[in-house]
């Protein structure tokens, strides 16, 4: 070892031993700590749960991981914007990983009329088996049935709707749209299924068909209104995105949900600033704690550093020490809060019911389950913050007692 | 060869509205290998030389010499490298470090100077041996008595063999046998390491055992003469 091995060594030594003469305050200190950092982790995992819960769903619902359409479609979500299904080298590099994780649909605007009541809609035309399969549309069927097939000739509509059309499942309701020549479409269904979806926005104006049937009733044989990819994880869809721009034909437009979804993509940037506002106010609360505690061990001790400065210990390796005590009882503290948040958010990870503020979850898109999630990014930033916050707090007590005459130092009773 | 060398240095402090004059005009040379007393009473500004000339307190005015060393002009690490490689320090209160054990205490010096462990752990150990506190190493101070903490200090001041020991009314709070014991020390140090004593006391028994008594009072010396 070298030299300045040494010199460590005994700064450490010192700062251990000094950190438990005062086992009572270290104590309570600690448990300060330990609770506090297990009050980011924890709440920041519910929090990632319930944004996490928010994303998925919206992306599941709504654009998919990326969407290819007509470059005017989501400006004019008409018949008139279709495309043709996908074929060629699009379609190879679609099914490029083996397994569906595509969907063709149809999604124009239309109005839907009961006996009694008509409302606008948004009419989407699925292929009902890949839709189960990668999408999970529609989320709930709570009566009859969802589509059999893509021939299928029967309607899927939310809850809500049917309380609004004042209508039920088995009743015949008329869909009204317009086909490519600006001519009205109408025919009438039979309701055959009511879902119930997370979102009651969705579930008041989503209405499912069958894919083929629709495009019978508005005369796009072999045209559909977007491509959905879906991906493992909707935060890691750029490979995916490069990997299909390379085969995509001119005329097509192209786009990562975030792109679609302004409101989800922010929300997901916002996310990690939550985290971090949270963490740091969690953590001001405890630098007080800190702080105190570092005041009350160095005014216990001038004598101490008084002599150890006349033995001949810079200024700088006084600073240290003080340092090294912080960061020792930040660590301690560190590793029983995560612990503690480990064991407590594994746990959970399977489910917590919040059936009880289920309405407020709906409102803000998230489901009456929460996954608590706890991701290494947040563990980190919670330690770091945590770490370099504490040393940055210290190092004001550490100067302090770093900058003490010896004389008077030594002189104090 | 002169040790220390000290050239008019003036000190003063004040209290409440006044003003005390803690040196005043001090010129003092010693010599490597002296042992001096500085004796006067009260207030008369033994401890502020020894203090100034450790570098733990800064004159007003005038210059301190310690070896190449000029002493005024240090910064603040400077004067602590100075203390760590050229001086060793014995406090009238025993001043140890209640978390380290009396090996410890005594390593300490030498693990802030860098000294590898091998050393230092025999270095402690000969010197605890010498000071008569074999068998007590692994003590920490609350469990020595006054006498033993003293020798212990005096071991830590004296391991790394300094060119220098200051001591500030070492016997103080030594019963006699105690105090009799560490001068001893202090004068077989001196004759067989060949360090420089310079002894800030009261105590007529600690001046018997100085080769130079020099005197002081209202921060000037009176008197200055082999003993």
């Amino acid at each position: 070892m070298r030299p300045g091995t040494w010199q460590f060594s005994i700064l450490l030594k010192l700062s251990w031993r000094n950190l438990w003469r005062n086992r009572r305050r270290t104590g309570i200190m600690l448990g300060a700590i330990s609770v506090g950092v297990w009050a980011m982790i924890f709440m920041t995992a519910l929090m990632r749960g319930m944004v996490d819960d928010m994303l998925a769903q919206g992306i599941r619902n709504l654009p998919g991981d990326i969407q290819i359409q007509h470059p005017a479609y989501l400006d004019d979500p008409s018949v008139v914007n279709s495309i043709a299904e996908p074929g060629g080298a699009l379609l190879e590099a679609l099914q490029n990983d083996g397994a569906q994780s595509w969907a063709p649909r149809i999604r124009v605007p239309a109005v839907i009329a009961s006996e009694r009541e008509s409302r606008g809609i948004e009419l989407i035309g699925v292929e009902p088996g890949v839709e189960q399969q990668i999408s999970g549309i529609p989320a709930e069927v709570t009566e009859g049935r969802f589509l059999e097939s893509s021939r299928d000739n029967g309607l899927v509509i939310g809850a809500r709707l049917a309380r609004h059309l004042e209508t039920r499942l088995g009743k015949r309701v008329v869909i009204m749209s317009q086909d490519p020549d600006n001519n009205i479409s109408e025919r009438g269904y039979r309701i055959v299924g009511i879902y119930h979806a997370e979102i009651a926005a969705l579930e008041e104006s989503r209405v499912y068909a069958g894919l083929e049937d629709l495009q019978q009733l508005l005369g796009i044989d072999g045209r559909i209104s977007q491509i959905i990819v879906f991906g493992e994880d909707y935060r890691d869809v750029q490979s995916r995105y490069l990997g299909l721009a390379a085969v995509l034909p001119d005329g097509l437009d192209m786009r990562p949900w975030y792109r679609i979804d302004t409101y989800l993509a922010a929300m997901f940037k916002m996310m990690d600033g939550f985290v971090l506002v949270w963490v740091i106010i969690i953590f001001l609360a405890l630098s007080f704690g800190l702080v105190n505690t570092l005041v009350m061990a160095i005014f216990e001790r001038v004598r101490e550093i008084g002599l150890t400065q006349a033995l001949g210990m810079r200024p700088s390796q006084i600073v240290v020490q003080i340092l090294l005590e912080s960061l020792l009882l930040l660590l301690i503290g560190l590793a029983i809060g995560n612990s503690l948040a480990v064991a407590t958010v594994k746990p959970l990870e399977s489910g917590l019911d919040v059936s009880v503020v289920a309405e407020g979850m709906a409102m803000m898109g998230a489901g009456s389950v929460l996954y608590p999630t706890l991701t290494l990014h947040d563990l980190l930033l919670a330690n770091v913050v945590v770490v370099v916050l504490g040393i940055l707090t210290s190092i004001l007590p550490a100067w302090r007692a770093a900058r003490l005459d010896p004389i008077r130092a030594l002189n104090m009773h | 060869m002169t040790a220390i060398r000290c050239h008019k240095l003036c000190k003063t402090f004040r209290q409440g509205d006044e003003t005390i004059t803690g040196l005043d005009h001090v010129d003092l040379d010693i010599d490597s290998g002296e042992f001096v007393c500085l004796s006067g009473p009260s207030g008369s500004g033994k401890t502020t030389l020894l203090n100034a000339i450790g570098g733990l307190d800064t004159p007003d005015s005038g210059e301190i010499r310690i070896g190449e060393l000029q002493v005024e002009r240090l910064d603040r690490g400077a004067l602590a490298d100075m203390r760590l490689h050229h001086i060793g320090f014995v406090f009238q209160s025993y001043n140890l470090i209640p978390v380290l054990s009396a090996r410890e205490n005594v390593e300490f010096v030498m693990q802030v100077q860098g000294v590898p462990a091998t050393e230092r752990r025999q270095k402690a150990a000969g010197i605890l041996h010498e000071v008569g506190l074999e068998g007590m190493e692994d003590r920490r101070p609350a469990q020595l008595s006054g006498g033993q903490q003293q020798r212990v200090a005096v071991a830590r001041a004296i391991v790394s063999k300094p060119d220098l020991v200051l001591a500030d009314e070492p016997t103080a709070n030594l019963d006699s046998v105690a105090s009799t014991q560490l001068m001893d020390l202090f004068a077989e140090l001196n004759s067989n390491h060949g360090i420089t004593f310079v002894i800030a006391t009261h105590d007529k028994r600690v001046m018997r055992y100085a080769r130079r008594l020099i005197k002081m009072r209202d921060g000037k010396i009176i008197s200055d003469k082999a003993n």
